[in-house]
């Protein structure tokens, strides 16, 4: 079984935070993912820029309306993710137009986050090639 | 000097969008397109007073500017190389090829339609929409676009750089959009040129009911859009519109500021030239025969300014063409203006039971103007207590402090 753990955080908190404190931050993800990698848990983990970042899709009549911001309604539950590699937003909109969002099809709405690339000197050495994991 | 000064001003005022918007092409990145034209803005001021101004000024700046950004490119590229991998590496600007910049200076390429799009790309939020567009595309400076809207100048800053930021890190494409999408497209950019517009035709705050230059920001947007995108009738439609709203400017306030209906402005304020090539854009727009909600608010703005005397205005013909309107875009205030130009012309009970129809979905409850239009139906039909109470309900919703004192003055009419 795979699980993908959303992490919540108080955005305007993170934003007055001091370096140090980003660096424990840090280290405490390194920990966790190092922990995680060793026991061959580890599928993949980045970090998302804040939530102005995000793009909603929604679907009217077969059309796709996009709004800014992570607009999605909180009677909608998170019920699945797809990590793909675009060119820009407008090629991830389209791909959001093809991926169903409920049963119908019609109801709810995709959230488009870019992904944050990590530091090279920040990644856990063995990560990348861990992406097979045991159930692969 | 001061010579020199106003040429440079008016090239920044003409070219700095076209500018840009190549700059930004080649740099992939507004902020770095933003310092490079400054610097050579800068150089300008230098370098035109003893050498003269070149030939194609925009073309002299764009090519300046270009060589700013490949040495700016050529520093970044040693200092990677000097600290070896960077903690947090921001890709900000391309690696730039010396030998392009006679290249793009010979040939002075208008990118300026990627910038529209890029600026008014549904993925951002409409006022940031806005605010982009106009200090882009318009060149206005952040005070200038803060003063407008009325805004704390750091409120407006950072919607900017907000703006910025979600363009480079969720990559949001420096493309114009394929054919496909491009009428969809269109209505958001129409959208913010409009709301431009708007704003600074009736402003929602403030003491002054019109900010002129809002108005001519937008007209002037919307003529650059013209001149890029000329086959689409809805650009030419909201040129039209705006170009027959505007030439009532000088007769919607009295010398004391007060507003004017349209029914009492002095007609002869009006500015011809304006309603002229309004008609000449609409009949044009028309003729591509894909009417659509801008060519028909035109059309209604049109026979306003062809009536000779408010007794002369074809009301008949406008009650029709808010009906098309309807079909177009159905919305409670289409509606309601329909119910007025069946009220006005000629049968205003039937107009006022078409308002109460509308009111009764309760959607206009918090619209000052729907108030109003009631207001103003009953006090022609003699109901002066209802008249009072109507217009009571509007002066409570309103922001404006000109259309206050306008419903004032009509309260204190029918109260009497």
């Amino acid at each position: 079984m795979r699980y993908m753990l959303l992490i919540y955080t108080r955005e305007d908190a993170v934003a007055r935070s001091s370096p140090e404190e980003m660096q424990q931050v840090m280290n405490g993800h390194i920990a966790a993912m190092q922990e995680a990698h060793a026991k061959g848990v580890m599928q993949q983990a980045e970090p998302l820029p804040n939530t102005g970042m995000a793009t909603t899709v929604r679907m009217q009549n077969g059309t796709p309306i996009i709004t800014d911001g992570p607009f999605a309604e909180t009677k909608e539950q998170l019920a699945g993710y797809y990590i793909l590699d675009c060119k820009d937003l407008d090629e991830a909109v389209a791909w959001a137009a093809k991926i169903p969002t409920a049963c119908g099809g019609t109801q709810g709405c995709v959230e488009i986050r870019p992904l944050q690339a990590v530091p090279a000197s920040e990644k856990v050495p063995q990560m990348a090639q861990s992406s097979a994991g045991r159930n692969g | 000097m001061d010579e020199f000064k106003s040429t440079i001003e008016s090239v920044f005022r003409q070219e700095s969008g076209r500018i840009l918007a190549t700059l930004i092409r080649i740099s992939g990145s507004f902020d770095l397109a933003e310092e490079a034209m400054q610097e050579a803005f800068a150089t300008a001021v230098a370098n035109w007073p003893v050498k003269g101004v070149p030939d194609n000024p925009g073309a002299w700046i764009t090519s300046v500017a270009h060589r700013k950004l490949v040495d700016h490119s050529r520093r970044e590229r040693t200092r990677r190389e000097k600290q070896g991998p960077l903690l947090y590496e921001t890709p900000t600007a391309y690696e730039l090829d010396p030998t392009m910049v006679e290249a793009e200076a010979i040939t002075f390429p208008d990118d300026r339609l990627r910038l529209v799009f890029t600026c008014c790309h549904p993925a951002l939020h409409q006022e940031a929409q806005v605010a982009l567009t106009l200090r882009t595309l318009g060149g206005l400076t952040t005070p200038e676009i803060a003063r407008a809207f009325l805004l704390p100048e750091p409120t407006l800053a950072q919607r900017l750089v907000r703006a910025k930021r979600k363009i480079s890190q969720a990559r949001i494409p420096y493309e114009v959009p394929p054919l496909s999408q491009i009428p969809e497209r269109l209505n958001s950019v129409q959208a913010v040129i409009y709301l431009v517009f708007n704003e600074g035709y009736s402003a929602t705050a403030g003491d002054s009911l019109i900010r002129r230059e809002l108005c001519s920001e937008a007209i002037r947007l919307c003529r650059t859009l013209c001149e890029l995108l000329p086959n689409e009738p809805e650009n030419l439609g909201l040129l039209a519109l705006m170009l027959l709203h505007d030439s009532r400017r000088d007769a919607r306030m009295d010398k004391q500021g007060r507003l004017v209906t349209l029914e009492e402005q002095d007609r002869s304020l009006w500015d011809h030239e304006r309603i002229r090539e309004g008609v000449t854009l609409l009949k044009k727009a028309l003729r591509m025969r894909q009417a659509g909600p801008y060519q028909l608010q035109a059309a209604i703005s049109a026979v306003h300014a062809e009536a000779a005397s408010p007794a002369q205005t074809d009301w008949q013909e406008i009650a029709a063409l808010y009906q098309e309107l309807m079909r177009h875009s159905p919305s409670p205030i289409i509606a309601l203006n329909h119910a007025v130009a069946v009220a006005m012309g000629g049968s205003l009970e039937r107009g006022l039971a078409q308002i109460d129809q509308v009111g009764a979905s309760g959607r206009l409850e918090e619209y000052h103007l729907f108030h109003a239009a009631r207001a103003d139906i009953l006090r022609r039909l003699g109901r002066k207590t209802e008249s009072a109470e109507a217009y009571a309900a509007a002066l409570k919703l309103v922001t404006n402090k000109v259309e206050q004192q306008y419903l004032q003055d009509r309260l204190k009419q029918v109260a009497q």
